[in-house]
């Protein structure tokens, strides 16, 4: 089946989508968006996470067809051309990525906490991360880049 | 396999009367797991996504009706007042991001005897709403609606539209083991309500039997026993919390023993009827 929605502020069309597909696939294989992480494919890592109509979701739990006609929002639709959301550039400067696999998950994850809680406290963002897994950084450095990116966004 | 789009409640009732092989998808946390791991190759999927209302609640006879594609999140953000324990229970699924997807159709549509909305709504005696083209509206009592493992009293060509529950009238407490605070499926998990107008109280096993489960015989002697005005009866609890363990008929799996479930099933019957046993008195004090 053909599935068309709206990726990062532009439309785009799949054909030939099988219909058991997910939304992650098709961004990633389709699309050439692959910004999204495939690990679990079963929601427990939050590898895969893009806004859908404006909610953080797991793109491996959403079916392709599912996303006809909305709006999608990947990691690489956060950046305004060169210039990094707060959340990548405080990602980079604490030092929160290893292996950088779990990493657009948790910003975009982290993007929507700030987004939503404008000092949001230890335990807020603890538990708005606890369904993206990071086996590299034992978390503290991506804490410290959340509580960054949160005082950065406040003081704007 | 076919993508099946219905927009309108109407046009999801044909589609599934004239397709009642097709596998329903609202948040797809559980259906999709199961296609991406190949364990499922349904003939077609049937997409609720379109099919707004069933995403929204209201207020309606006395209940609160919660759409069956209500996600968790709003559950949390929008029940806690009239819904306490299914609130709390909501609390506990997943994380964030399936908590925006998944919902209490989907819990019920699975049947899993782990399910977490599943003990709060047989602790507060929910009436599932479901509809077929040919036959019309259904309204199953939670306790009729699970009938084994992951199986349900939904037939083919039927669709759940709704959960009706009363607004709680009294403290209500869900409790759940697993380990960790996050993505976690119940070891096990209890759920319960107080009916103080009835002078009843509601119980709810989760992942402690084949299907989940109310425990009868407990509710029975605290409708005999409980004095409504005094402090907890430390044996009356300790029977309670015996009875709650005899009503469950756990085995064992990979998340843990049937012997350790008995016993935290135990457990929990106490400390959950002690905290609403708290806020009661705190209540009729202030």
């Amino acid at each position: 089946m053909r599935v068309t929605f709206t990726v990062n502020g532009r439309e785009e069309s799949a054909d030939n989508v099988w219909e058991g597909e997910s939304l992650l696939y098709v961004l990633r294989e389709r699309l050439g968006l692959p910004g999204s992480k495939n690990a679990c494919e079963q929601g427990e890592c939050g590898s895969c996470m893009v806004y859908l109509d404006g909610v953080p979701v797991c793109a491996c739990l959403v079916a392709a067809g599912q996303a006809e006609g909305r709006q999608v929002r990947t990691v690489e639709g956060l950046a305004e051309g060169d210039r990094l959301d707060a959340v990548q550039e405080a990602f980079a400067e604490c030092g929160a990525v290893q292996c950088g696999f779990c990493t657009p998950g948790l910003i975009v994850q982290a993007h929507d906490l700030i987004a939503r809680v404008e000092r949001p406290s230890d335990a807020e963002i603890r538990e708005a991360l606890a369904g993206n897994l990071c086996r590299c950084t034992g978390y503290e450095k991506i804490l410290d880049a959340v509580r960054l990116a949160a005082r950065r966004k406040a003081a704007t | 396999m076919d993508f099946l789009r219905p927009t309108t409640w109407e046009e999801a009732l044909a589609a599934k009367a004239d397709r009642p092989e097709a596998v329903p998808i609202q948040g797809g946390t559980d259906v999709m797991v199961e296609l991406n791991f190949d364990v499922r190759r349904p003939a077609a999927l049937l997409d609720l996504g379109q099919v707004a209302e069933l995403r929204a609640w209201g207020m309606v006879g006395g209940f609160c009706r919660v759409g069956a594609g209500v996600p968790y999140t709003t559950i949390i953000e929008e029940l806690g007042g009239p819904l306490p324990g299914l609130a709390q229970a909501s609390r506990t699924v997943g994380s964030p991001q399936i908590r925006n997807r998944g919902s209490v159709g989907g819990n019920l549509g699975a049947a899993s005897p782990a399910g977490d909305s599943h003990p709060p709504l047989l602790a507060a005696d929910a009436v599932v709403e479901v509809e077929s083209r040919d036959r019309g509206v259904r309204m199953v009592p939670a306790t009729a609606f699970y009938l084994g493992v992951k199986r349900s009293a939904l037939e083919p060509d039927e669709l759940i539209r709704a959960v009706h529950v009363r607004p709680a009238t009294g403290p209500q407490y869900f409790s759940k083991v697993g380990t960790r605070n996050a993505m976690v499926i119940a070891v096990c998990s209890f759920a319960i309500a107080l009916h103080p107008g009835e002078r009843r109280v509601g119980t709810g096993l989760g992942s402690a039997a084949p299907t989940p489960r109310r425990a009868y015989e407990a509710e029975e002697l605290l409708a005999r026993e409980l004095d409504w005005q005094a402090p907890l009866d430390p044996a009356l609890l300790r029977r309670f919390g015996e009875l709650c363990a005899a009503a469950a008929a756990p085995i064992d799996d990979v998340r843990g023993t049937a012997a350790y479930r008995v016993h935290a099933i135990g457990v929990m019957a106490r400390r959950t009827l002690t905290w609403a046993w708290n806020d009661h008195l705190g209540r009729r004090a202030a």
